[in-house]
């Protein structure tokens, strides 16, 4: 975060009310967050007959607490190899829509060709396709092609469910770019990758960012496509199988999903954390839109 | 040695899916670039857009049109049934309670995620620790939805009266003397209370879409009003919400579309009992539970017909934009 | 933010093509090993806990033969399997949770029938005649039964019954004096859960099923199962309303109509449990005994009594559950297992290991580890009558669909024709 602050401090008074405003907001939103992190600390009997806000009349009476609930998820049969897997699948099928919907959304922006509003018409009411409907016919194509239980697979139908979001969303941020920087460079005789690559691509990074964080929460958090494209079996299975194997059809072991949704949770923070940088304040110098 | 070599294939198997992808993209800008002058300037468009058309095509397209072909055929997909399925899905009760809560999802889970999202958006751009404010709103998206259904077990659990109250809610409550309440339970309450977990889940994705737009407003036109004396009230009503208009535009049609395929929050919290189906948990019942390929695919159809009038909106949007540009 | 770096993945569009065509040959390290070794995968509902015991019970198998069991446990089998099997990928075996779905695809000619490769002398040694029918579509036998559950049981706490002196009621009537004993001594008689996510219902199902056996019998019970009398038959009704008078009543229920609503099935019994007790009495089939409260001991502090029979002329039926394998593909592999499950081995592992009771013939009692499960083996083992779950042989649309849910109306206060003729009109057309 580099702001330049040349204002004076009693500015912060004055700040009082977006003071209050976010941090009621933001304790209302982590209140059930918290609720969850000293639950998975609690033991399973406890956190049955009593309120997570009870720790608080004794906070100190550490035997309340234990690390049982983390212990047994992490050492659990086969939670690193889930790791393993769980980056191998989220990765490139966050990395490969990003490309292709980057591109597509260039091309339905900034490029002439006929049917251009037809096809991001299409492209767009896609979006709300139910993806359970598409389940069965791909796997079919899958069995045909010799695709079904390869990660490639699974690759290509998260980017097949995550493009239309991205293209949406990229095609509304490429198209607000200012069109007299686009056409300088025109000027200057650069071709469309050019353009593409130095110019469009370092520009619409916030928007590539947002769209990035939200492809790979999807891709780590779901089950149901790599259970049905992957197969549940240990060699290939994501962190999210293995744990909802772990706690039980009939879930009587709700203290290891507290524990199991904070482990998980740490992959998608550090890439929150590592795209943060991508959201501060684009520097578009000059450019006023006419 | 196990584990070195599983971790080798990972990384290698990340880097031939990523760099494969973009890899393709230099090759075909290769070959276009290597035709003559006339035929790439025709061509060039496609070769942008055919990767994304042929995945689109495979994954959404194809699988779509066969289900709009399946939703005229009986439950074993056997016999054409006409019309049959569409009349069930506007008549059956059970579907029109459907509708109707879907209508009050609608509106109050845009409204309310898109309009805080904003808000959040505008006021953390004023201060310093904007990161740790973002990031505790944004965290419920980083949950997985089992692990955000435990959560909200625990706010919204009853238990009777006498006992300790282990939801959150009901202790309130019952602390301040009156009786506890069956939050997802009681026909008057239960649907607010499975909106209210949506809009949890994602205020944090209306914030960061609409963050990234208010910061591309450039700072010299704000200056500018500043020095012409309007306050931050004026700058947000008369700058800001015109500059990102078609943001929040995007940002309220992605919020529908997720809205209208909502169906694991009612599954896990409910089961769609008492009063609180939504129409995409009624058409994965149909589909999955009760195999009735051709009720379901009708259902599905009906949610890709409720998106028309949204997308008409936004078509109109980008044209004007268009115009301006 | 404006010298934008190139990202090293750039530098990789060298290896495009090659790099996909590797790909495609770069799958899981399984997938090559796979044509050697000769193996029989299992798609199978049990996970946990239950997966390890299941693959004791399947180890001698592998020993024996050398055949690899692939064995994968999901909590979503009733969505799995028909995509897989849809899309023609089935797994070699499946292991049902309840025999309606493996019906359905034995009539859609999915399935291998036992017969091809057992005697039925074979199969007659093994299981009872009303196992072997279960199991079967057409007089065609189809499954080979691995583990059953007994459901018409109600659990009760030992030590707070003998200090109080309660008797265990051998009939209906005695358990609702017991109940308004209760009652008078300012007790809540009953613990009753039926929240259980998206199948929230089913407590209150079993409930059913278990009166209306106990009513009008099992004759009219298998006609109500084929639709061949309305739901919304007299006796259904008769049958709603005697669980009605039970869970309606609010000083019969914890926690009354929201109570029963909002309780999760596993959280109910519990309620037995404690220096002061919530409640008494506490219906539920033999699985519930992994719910028990952690410092509760099963030998000492747990008893339970069969459902008491309701109407003499009726005895006393017993509704059961259980997990049944049926067979996809026709290997050499996948017959050996199943001449595997149907003999003695894995029953015999199984039953030593706890918290399972072995539908088939010629277990012996002995074997089982616990006072609890030898008793339910023998409630099993003495019963007259055996009927399975309704809701698990009806159509999915009313088994897992409409009578769940309307039972949910039924507790919550929605009147028993309106509930009924809902239940009624969802009934499939034809059921092919």
């Amino acid at each position: 975060m580099i702001k330049k602050k040349n204002q004076p401090k009693t500015e912060f008074w004055q700040k009082a009310p977006i003071h209050i405003s976010i941090l009621i907001i933001s304790f209302i939103w982590t209140l059930p967050t918290v609720g969850l992190l000293i639950s998975s600390f609690r033991r399973r009997d406890a956190m049955l007959k009593t309120g997570w806000w009870s720790i608080f009349e004794h906070p100190f009476e550490l035997t309340q607490y234990h690390l049982g609930n983390y212990l047994e998820v992490l050492q659990s049969q086969g939670m690193g190899q889930a790791f393993l897997n769980s980056l191998t699948i989220a990765i490139p099928a966050t990395v490969i829509p990003i490309a292709i919907a980057t591109f597509a959304a260039y091309a339905f922006a900034w490029m002439k060709f006929p049917g251009r509003q037809l096809l991001f018409i299409i492209v767009v009411c896609l979006l709300v396709v139910p993806l359970q409907t598409t389940l069965i016919p791909i796997l079919r194509m899958y069995r045909d092609l010799g695709l079904s239980n390869s990660f490639l697979g699974v690759w290509l139908a998260h980017t097949g469910y995550g493009l239309p979001l991205g293209i949406y969303l990229l095609r509304n941020y490429i198209g607000a770019l200012p069109r007299d920087l686009i056409e300088a460079a025109e000027v200057d005789g650069a071709s469309h990758l050019k353009i593409f690559t130095k110019l469009i691509v370092p520009l619409s990074m916030p928007a590539i960012a947002s769209f990035a964080v939200f492809q790979f929460l999807w891709v780590w958090n779901d089950l149901l496509i790599a259970l049905v494209y992957l197969g549940g079996t240990s060699d290939v299975a994501p962190v999210t199988i293995q744990l909802s194997n772990m706690v039980g059809s009939r879930g009587q072991d709700w203290h290891l999903l507290t524990a199991g949704a904070f482990i998980t949770m740490i992959v998608p923070l550090i890439v929150f954390f590592g795209l943060q940088r991508y959201f501060v304040r684009g520097i578009l110098a000059g450019s006023v839109k006419s | 040695m196990e584990v070195i070599s599983r971790i080798l294939e990972v990384i290698l198997a990340i880097a031939f899916g990523c760099g494969g992808v973009i890899g393709l993209f230099y090759l075909a800008n290769y070959g276009i670039n290597a035709l003559p002058k006339p035929w790439n300037r025709h061509f060039l468009p496609w070769v942008y857009i055919a990767p994304a058309m042929i995945v689109l095509s495979t994954y959404l397209i194809w699988p779509t049109i066969q289900t709009i072909y399946l939703s005229f055929f009986d439950g074993r997909s056997q016999n054409f049934v006409g019309l049959k399925n569409y009349i069930f899905a506007f008549t059956d009760q059970g579907m029109l309670v459907a509708f109707r809560n879907n209508l009050l999802w609608l509106v109050l889970v845009t409204g309310i995620s898109v309009s805080l999202g904003l808000i959040i958006a505008v006021l953390v751009d004023k201060v310093s620790y904007e990161p740790i404010a973002k990031s505790l709103i944004f965290l419920p998206m980083a949950i997985s939805f089992v692990g955000a259904s435990v959560i909200w077990k625990f706010i919204y659990a009853y238990k009777p009266m006498g006992d300790a109250q282990i939801g959150l809610l009901n202790a309130v409550i019952v602390n301040l003397g009156f009786e506890p309440v069956g939050w997802l339970v009681e026909r008057y309450v239960n649907n607010f209370a499975l909106i209210a977990i949506m809009i949890w889940l994602y205020t944090g994705f209306c914030m960061v879409i609409l963050s990234s737009a208010v910061k591309g407003i450039p700072e010299n036109i704000i200056e500018a009003a500043r020095i012409d004396g309007a306050n931050s009230w004026q700058i947000f009503w008369q700058i800001t919400i015109p500059m990102i208009r078609s943001t929040i535009l995007v940002v309220s049609t992605t919020v529908i579309i997720l809205v209208l395929k909502v169906f694991d929050i009612v599954f896990v919290m409910t089961g769609g009992n008492q009063g609180t189906e939504v129409i995409a948990s009624r058409m994965i019942k149909e589909m999955f539970n009760f195999r009735n390929f051709g009720r379901g695919s009708a259902i599905a159809v009906i949610l890709l017909l409720l998106i028309i009038p949204v997308m008409i909106g936004n078509i109109r949007r980008f044209r004007s934009q268009e115009r301006l540009r | 933010m404006k010298q934008y770096k190139q990202t090293p993945l750039l530098s990789l569009c060298s290896i495009a093509f090659i790099s996909i065509a590797l790909l495609v040959g770069c799958q899981p390290a399984q997938e090559s090993s796979e044509s050697t070794k000769k193996q029989v995968t299992i798609l199978g509902v049990v996970i946990g806990e239950q997966q390890k015991k299941l693959e004791q019970a399947l180890a001698a198998f592998t020993e024996e033969t050398g055949i690899e069991i692939v064995y994968e446990g999901t909590d979503t089998f009733a969505t799995t399997l028909p995509i897989r099997v849809d899309s023609g990928n089935p797994p070699d075996l499946a292991m049902f949770p309840q025999p309606g779905l493996m019906k359905d695809f034995a009539k859609e000619g999915k399935l291998i029938p036992l017969t091809n490769f057992m005697t039925p002398q074979q199969l007659q040694d093994a299981y009872a005649d009303s196992w072997l029918e279960l199991g079967s579509v057409d007089d065609t036998v189809y499954g080979v039964w691995y583990r059953a559950s007994v459901k018409s049981l109600v659990w009760y706490n030992s030590k707070v019954f003998k200090k109080n002196g309660y008797e265990i009621p051998k009939t209906w009537d005695e358990m609702i004096a017991l109940s308004d004993r209760l009652v008078a001594e300012g007790k809540t008689p009953w613990c009753i859960g039926l929240e259980s996510g998206d199948a929230t219902g089913w407590v209150a199902t079993d409930w059913v099923e278990d009166i209306m056996l106990r009513t009008a019998g099992a004759k009219t019970y298998d006609r109500w199962i084929t639709h061949q009398i309305p739901f919304t038959d007299q006796s259904v009704k008769n049958a709603l309303e005697t669980f009605g008078k039970i869970v309606r009543n609010k000083n019969y229920v914890y926690g009354g109509m929201v109570g029963v609503l909002s309780t999760p099935f596993g959280d109910s019994i519990q309620g037995l449990f404690g220096d002061k007790p919530n409640c008494y009495l506490h219906r539920q089939a033999t699985f519930i005994a992994s719910f028990l409260p952690e410092d509760v001991n099963i030998t000492e502090d747990v008893g339970i009594f069969p459902l008491p029979p309701i109407n003499a002329e009726q005895g006393l039926p017993i509704l059961v559950a259980g997990d049944v394998f049926a067979m996809f593909n026709d290997t050499p592999e996948a017959r050996k297992l199943m001449e595997y499950l149907a003999s003695k081995v894995p029953h015999e592992v199984a039953a030593g290991l706890g918290g399972y009771i072995s539908p088939r013939k010629n277990i012996s009692l002995t074997l089982y580890p616990d006072q609890l499960m030898k008793k339910q083996a023998q409630i099993l083992a003495d019963a007259e009558v055996i009927r399975f779950d309704a809701s698990d042989m009806m159509p999915g649309a009313v088994g897992t669909g409409t009578f769940w849910s309307g039972m949910v109306d039924y507790v919550g206060g929605t009147d028993v024709d309106t509930v009924l003729q809902n239940i009624e009109n969802s009934w499939p057309e034809s059921t092919q």
